[in-house]
């Protein structure tokens, strides 16, 4: 379970934002560009400290103000896939998905076992000893989630997953994500602007506009109206 | 028009390149060879290509943590660290000597405290050294720091999720992703430290073996034997010529920038 409430003061207006994900539960984050989405993702993982707040996972306090707790990132067990999907170009696509379960002394037999397992999963195994600076688009998304699956984290975050996939791939990857958290009983927090990937992949929608929840309900009842959300 | 072009092209080029072609044709290959085994072409070429090294090897093994937690973190008087060590770079290199001699001379501030454990650094191979790093460092200061704010923080950000340490971030992502920039700085210090001369002859003198460095011996060369320095000069311009050719080829080379 995550909980996080945060405020973040942006450029143009402050963020306040209050969230719970349940275990096996995906949030999806709406909301027009500037309105936030990226900088709650950041607050909540540790890359951007937030001014004020309370976030805590499973029971335990990641990020407290009132009491100066902030956890270290790497710290956090989080599976974070950034906007830009920062697949190591200079390392080929297995050891870009073995990284995390490297930095983590996860025992080489079961490294192996789950690289294998996920460059499977995202029909990516040919491409294991390819340079990822050699990759399109959509096969350094899919790197970067299996990336991000691999260490099975406590909670995962997801910008813009999606993008540069075809149409079948997306939806295997939605189905793939989905069948993770659930399986894994994590909480996963998805930001997309497409309604399409939002009916996809999400259980719960947030509309986020200038910096707060703005409507909160299910995928199938997003009011497109005044939001100018592209389908 | 194309007539004027041309004839700009031609004498700016001429400019810098005749007095480099004027140092070839002065000598004779058999000349030029003969005077390798000189044992002052020897010595010197020796110093020179030893404390360059060591003077290289330190500046990548302490500028490059140095430029990478400075370029992560803002702190008070960042600005001031930033035009401080830019400053060899516009400093004549006689005052950096002077300055090296005033703080670590036998006399000097620190000098003469290392002085009463019999410790002396001025005018020893040490100096040499020392006064090398302090004119060529800035060289690779700036690239490195340069290199490491244009690279996109996405990478180390996602390393950092992926539970790598800061020291892991930098050796196993930041030096990987801008090393050939890296490498293209580190020979440009290399260089700068070859043919370092003003701060070396006032803190570290022109002792034949010991502190005679190849710029040193080119020196001496011109009240002695004229061919000793006419080599150690050609030689000089070779590695000069094949570091910017490393330079160029490395630069080519792009960073993953934001």
């Amino acid at each position: 379970m995550l909980e996080a409430e945060i405020h973040i003061q942006l450029r143009d207006f402050p963020l306040d934002l209050n969230l719970q994900v349940h275990p096996g539960e995906v949030l999806v984050l709406m909301g027009e560009n500037g309105a936030g989405k990226s900088t709650v993702l950041n607050g909540i993982s540790g890359l951007l400290t937030p001014d004020s707040g309370l976030i805590t996972l499973n029971g335990t306090t990641v990020f407290d103000s009132a009491n100066a707790i902030d956890m270290p990132i790497e710290d956090r067990a989080l599976g974070y896939v950034l906007q830009n999907p920062a697949v190591f170009p200079h390392l080929t696509v297995y050891e870009n998905v073995a990284y995390g379960l490297k930095t983590r002394h996860t025992p080489k037999h079961l490294a192996i076992k789950r690289v294998n397992h996920w460059l499977t999963v995202m029909n990516i195994e040919e491409l294991a000893q390819v340079k990822a600076r050699n990759l399109s688009g959509g096969q350094k998304q899919k790197v970067a989630l299996a990336r991000a699956l691999a260490i099975e984290p406590d909670l995962l975050m997801l910008d813009e997953p999606f993008t540069g996939l075809d149409t079948e791939s997306r939806q295997s990857v939605q189905e793939t994500v989905r069948m993770f958290v659930s399986d894994l009983k994590i909480p996963c927090i998805v930001v997309t602007h497409r309604v399409a990937d939002a009916l996809g992949i999400g259980e719960r929608v947030c509309l986020l506009n200038r910096g707060i929840n703005h409507w909160e309900g299910r995928p199938s009842d997003i009011p497109t109206a005044g939001m100018q959300l592209p389908v | 028009m194309v007539i004027g072009a041309a004839a700009l092209i031609i004498s700016v080029t001429l400019y810098l390149a005749l007095p480099v072609a004027a140092l070839f044709l002065r000598t004779t290959p058999e000349l030029f060879l003969s005077s390798l085994s000189d044992p002052v072409v020897q010595s010197a070429l020796r110093l020179s290509l030893i404390t360059s090294v060591i003077s290289l090897s330190i500046v990548v093994l302490v500028g490059t943590p140095f430029a990478f937690v400075h370029s992560r973190n803002t702190y008070p008087g960042k600005m001031l660290v930033d035009t401080l060590i830019d400053l060899p770079l516009v400093l004549p290199p006689a005052v950096a000597g002077l300055a090296l001699l005033v703080l670590y001379g036998r006399v000097g501030f620190i000098g003469r405290q290392l002085n009463m454990f019999g410790i002396t650094l001025a005018f020893t191979t040490l100096a040499v050294i020392m006064a090398q790093i302090f004119v060529a460092s800035p060289f690779y200061l700036r690239q490195a720091k340069s290199l490491f704010e244009q690279l996109d923080p996405a990478y180390e950000h996602t390393a950092r999720t992926l539970g790598a340490s800061p020291l892991r971030i930098l050796t196993t992502i930041t030096i990987p992703l801008t090393a050939s920039g890296l490498v293209s700085g580190a020979v440009m210090t290399f260089g700068r430290a070859l043919g370092e001369f003003g701060a070396t002859i006032m803190f570290a003198g022109n002792l034949p073996g010991v502190t005679q460095t190849m710029p040193l011996a080119v020196y001496v060369g011109m009240e002695g034997n004229f061919n000793v320095g006419l080599t150690i000069s050609i030689l000089l311009v070779l590695i000069s010529f094949a570091i910017m050719i490393a330079v160029r080829y490395l630069a080519r080379r792009e960073v993953p920038h934001a």
